[in-house]
């Protein structure tokens, strides 16, 4: 059996998938853990982590909530975003310790009872995304900014989604969906999409 | 990507911090984390010891002490920037919190954690400098004061001592001041690619007293006595400050980084003198 094959094989009854999956705890596995507590998505949550366990690994290893992603690993493009005490955070750049007693919110725990919110809708409405991977953080960032400011123009939406990075859209259509999530939140009705007006 | 093994401590008083950095030479202070844990992950520093300072109560407080504002250890980026105090009094320091990273940094990051990282091209400690802040460094020991010119020592080093805790800056009040920066990704965004602060005092249609600072240029944070010499005792008119920005960088080392060569940086160095002069004189009136 040629390595390839062999790999396939262990790929198809999930071995490979799971190792990697449990890869930073097995790693960490014989260091001194601490006990973390917390709320994510309404539900609270403990555990045994590493001190050097970061927020994003916790969240999906432990508790497999791969909605967060891992872009950059260095702080910069937010793909990691998450809400932590009604601020959006990199948790690639936070220990899980630092989150102890915290609230997060990540995006799987925006929908409300199958219904998307707005800013997710918008996203969904406006074609805010391409590949998809920047989005959960992004539509997090976008939910803490209009949160901050309710109706923003087009340069403090630009501004303020200055911390995720898209290497798809040239976020033309991210600003129109958060644009359109704004007037849902204000209760507006939304602009028309652009291709609507040109056709 | 994620750091070395350590251990975590999250003291809820500063005597409890404090005592534990004096019995554990290898340990580090953490506020805000978002430049400790990005050198953490890359491996480039690796302490034995994490004191989180995070969950001490009472340093989260911006407070008006008369002649001068207090701003504590835990006060966020984002707190230093939309602060009406620092706004009408340091205003200076508001704008470069404004223009630290981006939304989530500042979310975390902190002025004093800003100040005691002592980044060659970080924007809040070229406000200090200009407007002469003095920082409060408490140890089991005691408390100290170090003033902001002698604060700033070279490429990431700051006059702390490990077993220190800087639990706040001190900004005297002044009506006028002003920052501007090149970020490195253009605008005001990211790191300064080169910075200035001024602060200035107007009596009787003269400049009579100034302080002015560059960031990005060089090895540290850094004071432009040439400039102060040249605009204190002039009307603070265009002439005047075009005679500062001629002397912008006298006395200070300007380094060539990825972001720039010597020259540009000390072209800039002159140009972002000049604008913060502008704005800190037009304050003024
Ligand atoms: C993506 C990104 C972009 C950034 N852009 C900018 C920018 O444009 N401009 C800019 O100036 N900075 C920028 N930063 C750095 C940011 O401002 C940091 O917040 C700041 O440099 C450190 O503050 P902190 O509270 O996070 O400190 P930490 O990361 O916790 O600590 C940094 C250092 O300071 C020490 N320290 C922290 N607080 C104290 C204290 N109270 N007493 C004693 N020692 C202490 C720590 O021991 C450590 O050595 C950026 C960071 C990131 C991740
Ligand atoms: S993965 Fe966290 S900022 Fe890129
Ligand atoms: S949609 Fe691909 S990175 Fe943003």
């Amino acid at each position: 059996m040629v390595l390839g094959t062999n790999l396939r094989f262990f790929r198809h009854i999930g071995v490979v998938e799971a190792r990697f999956q449990l890869g930073l705890n097995f790693l960490m596995k014989g260091e001194p853990h601490m006990q973390v507590s917390m709320t994510v998505n309404g539900q609270a949550v403990s555990g045994d982590v590493a001190p050097r366990t970061l927020l994003v690994h916790y969240l999906r290893e432990d508790l497999r909530l791969t909605g967060t992603h891992v872009g950059c690993e260095t702080s910069y493009c937010g793909a990691c975003t998450v809400i932590v005490d009604g601020k959006a955070v990199k948790s690639c750049t936070m220990l899980t310790a630092q989150a102890e007693g915290a609230e997060i919110t990540t995006i799987e725990g925006l929908a409300e009872n199958g219904d998307l919110h707005p800013v997710q809708e918008g996203f969904w409405e406006r074609h805010g995304l391409q590949c998809g991977f920047c989005t959960p953080g992004m539509i997090l960032s976008a939910v803490t900014l209009l949160e901050e400011n309710a109706d923003p123009s087009e340069d403090e939406i630009r501004l303020g989604i200055e911390g995720n990075l898209c290497r798809c859209t040239g976020y033309h259509n991210i600003v129109k969906a958060i644009e359109y999530a704004g007037a849902k939140l204000r209760g507006e009705e939304p602009a028309p999409a652009e291709w609507e007006v040109k056709a | 990507m994620f750091p070395r093994e350590f251990e975590y401590v999250a003291p809820s008083s500063l005597d409890e911090a404090l005592g534990t950095l004096a019995s554990n030479p290898g340990a580090k202070v953490m506020s805000g984390g978002m430049s400790l844990i990005p050198l953490m992950k890359l491996r480039l520093f690796s302490p034995e010891l994490v004191v989180d300072i995070a969950r001490i109560d009472g340093l989260d407080a911006i407070e008006d002490r008369g002649d001068h504002i207090a701003i504590g250890a835990l006060v966020r980026h984002e707190e230093t920037a939309a602060s009406p105090l620092v706004q009408e009094h340091a205003a200076a320091l508001a704008s470069a919190a404004a223009w630290t990273g981006d939304r989530q940094v500042r979310a975390r990051g902190t002025t004093c954690g800003a100040m005691a990282h002592a980044d060659i091209a970080a924007d809040q400690p070229a406000a200090a400098l200009a407007l002469g802040a003095t920082m409060v460094a408490a140890s089991s020991g005691g408390t100290r004061e170090i003033a902001a010119a002698d604060f700033f020592v070279d490429t990431l080093t700051s006059a702390l001592e490990t077993n220190e805790i800087l639990t706040e800056v001190r900004i005297p009040k002044s009506s006028a001041s002003a920052y501007d920066k090149l970020g490195r990704r253009g605008g005001h965004t990211d790191y300064a690619v080169a910075g200035a602060a001024a602060s200035v005092a107007m009596s009787g249609g003269t400049v009579s007293s100034a302080g002015i600072a560059l960031t990005g240029v060089g090895t540290k944070p850094t004071l432009a006595a040439g400039s102060v010499e040249a605009i204190v005792g002039t009307d603070g008119g265009a002439d005047a400050i075009a005679g500062a920005v001629a002397r912008a960088t006298e006395g200070v080392t300007v380094l060539e980084d990825l972001y720039g060569s010597a020259e540009y940086k000390a072209h800039l160095a002159g140009v972002y003198v000049g604008r913060a002069l502008e704005q800190a004189i037009a304050a003024s009136h």
